[in-house]
């Protein structure tokens, strides 16, 4: 059976959901071989994750040349092992450095690349959600090798006994791949609460919120979800724009979002309009977003969301 | 120097946007424009521009690849500032994937020469992939910067604040490079009634496969390297419901809605 490549998104060696994802996806077409870029002492840790999601191999490539510049060692380095293991696909997560690195290996690899994609099939026809949600498309790669970007929650990870043996590969960077610098690296604080665009649950504010997020995050606590916001709310400064849901921020597709505050300008629904379950609260009965919910609350959110919260958190004893 | 900047002709994101029969996107039923993430593309080239040791010096050219509408954006382009505009239309060109809008765009760098810096927004609104300011670093073999929200210029050095996914990161990079910013990166200006009447008598180029040496079988639908097969439009969501909340009862019905949904 053909081997694919699925490109280990982790943090200090630490996997993150996404692959387990892109793992099962890969389950469907074809033997999936993870590949590990990262620091060559934590490749045998990120196996034993990774071979509980399928992985039979995982290419360990260490990154003392690649982990200091950006995107291009990392696309190099996915081409060398490519045409070394002529793979039946290429799989990254659809992050912004994911689609650079898909979009450099494309033309490296003479390959299609298709970015965003919410499923794939196994034929490796992809569907994505476009213009802000309202259409549908299914694509595929007719040339090369397929190369595809996915985006987080595209599938439910299925465990799967694989392998999981680690194979080092040595790769060569050209120095033209080390021409832009990372200088300085902040990791981002973690919040204590899921990541954005992983979560099942999402809770939003926006400039109805006036600045104080504080309901809206403790419903997100009482429920277990992520917090976003519009870009209104980001513009404010009230809230740092990693937490920007739409269509210069990030793109969710949560089982629930709660839209607080937030009007529903055509920006904003490109970043959630494929959330299976909305609900808004808003005093603003005219507000687009009405048009788009499940379930609707006209009202002010600084009474509604802590009652909720009240109720929600009663009810779960 | 010489400062590209790369902008594509859109269709407004608030009109209704729609495909063609032979799924690629409608541009000629619906109103194009300059895509809104480009303007901030061609705000930080004039504000680099402006502060250069000597301005005077420093050449804004305005690039895009479109049909001939497209024209639209480059004027756009001109008239908040950029000095000269470079269209390359051609019928050809017509249903290209992401790899050949940047063999199209890197070949029309090449014929301007004696650039120093590429300049992109963050994704074009339309098809929103992030791809092509990646595919130019490539194609140009020239450092990428990408995705800046702050920008710093000192000589030949260019330094970024990138928001990444995961961490914030500094990147540094030497001319000749490709810069891509996000709509973090400053207001966009907008065109000066001055500005207005200015642009029209800028130059404005335009060119044809033929005059990048660009083969016409390297681009357009047939032989793009992906295919879109199918083309839905979403139901619109049914109605859901909207109560009005009066004494808490909004809460209530809330509460009950996300329990009847299993969501608590």
């Amino acid at each position: 059976m053909s081997e694919v490549l699925v490109l280990i998104d982790h943090a200090e060696g630490a996997v993150r959901k996404p692959t387990y994802e892109l793992l099962t996806i890969a389950r469907r077409l074809g033997e999936p071989s993870a590949v590990f870029i990262g620091p060559a002492d934590q490749a045998a840790g990120a196996a034993e994750s990774v071979k509980k999601y399928g992985a039979q191999k995982v290419y360990a490539i260490d990154d003392s040349e690649i982990k200091g510049y950006l995107v291009a060692p990392k696309a190099e380095a996915l081409q060398q092992l490519a045409e070394k293991t002529s793979p039946a696909a290429v799989l990254v997560t659809s992050s912004f450095e994911g689609k650079e690195i898909a979009g450099r290996l494309a033309i490296k690899l003479g390959s299609g690349l298709i970015t965003d994609a919410v499923d794939v099939a196994e034929d490796g026809t992809t569907t994505q959600s476009v213009f802000a949600g309202n259409y549908t498309v299914q694509a595929k790669v007719t040339k090369g090798t397929p190369i595809i970007a996915v985006k987080p929650n595209a599938a439910a990870p299925e465990e799967a006994d694989g392998a999981g043996t680690v194979e080092e590969v040595a790769v060569t960077i050209s120095d033209s791949a080390k021409k832009a610098q990372i200088v300085a690296s902040q990791p981002r604080q973690a919040t204590g609460r899921p990541e954005l665009t992983e979560a099942a649950i999402v809770v939003a504010g926006g400039r109805g919120t006036g600045g104080d997020f504080t309901p809206v995050e403790n419903l997100a606590d009482a429920l277990g979800g992520a917090v976003g916001a519009s870009r209104a709310a980001v513009d404010s400064g009230w809230i740092p724009h990693t937490f920007q849901i739409g269509q210069t921020g990030k793109t969710v597709s949560p089982q629930l979002y709660v839209a607080n505050g937030i009007s529903g300008a055509i920006q904003h629904r490109a970043g959630m309009q494929t959330s299976k379950t909305i609900v808004a609260v808003n005093k603003d009965e005219e507000a687009p977003i009405f048009e788009l919910v499940d379930f609707g609350v006209v009202g002010d959110l600084t009474t509604v969301l802590p009652a909720v919260t009240e109720e929600v958190n009663k009810r779960k004893g | 120097m010489n400062i590209v900047v790369c902008v594509k002709y859109v269709p407004d994101a608030t009109a209704d946007r729609r495909f063609e029969s032979d799924n690629t996107v409608d541009r000629d039923g619906v109103d194009g424009l300059l895509s809104e993430l480009d303007e901030y593309a061609v705000e930080q080239a004039l504000q680099i521009k402006e502060k250069a040791d000597s301005p005077d010096d420093v050449k804004v050219i305005a690039l895009s690849v479109g049909p001939e509408k497209a024209v639209d954006a480059v004027r756009k382009a001109l008239q908040m500032g950029a000095d000269e505009g470079v269209l390359v239309t051609d019928e050809a060109v017509a249903g290209s994937d992401s790899v050949a809008t940047s063999l199209v765009l890197a070949k029309a760098v090449e014929k301007i020469g004696s650039v120093d810096l590429v300049v992109c927004g963050m994704a074009s609104t339309d098809g929103a992939m992030s791809v092509i300011p990646a595919m130019l670093a490539e194609r140009l073999d020239l450092p990428q910067v990408t995705l800046a929200s702050v920008i710093e210029t000192q000589g030949d050095q260019v330094r970024i604040k990138r928001d990444g996914d995961v961490a914030t990161e500094v990147i540094g990079g030497t001319l000749p490079l490709v810069l891509s910013v996000t709509d973090q990166s400053g207001e966009a200006r907008y065109p000066s009634f001055k500005g207005i009447m200015a642009a029209k008598k800028k130059p404005l180029e335009t060119y044809s496969l033929g005059d990048l040496g660009v083969d016409a079988g390297e681009v357009g639908l047939s032989v793009a390297w992906t295919e879109v097969t199918e083309t839905n439009e979403r139901p619109p969501r049914t109605a859901g419901e909207i109560v009005k909340d009066e004494d808490g009862s909004g809460a209530t019905a809330l509460v009950d809605f996300l329990a009847s949904k299993k969501f608590i």
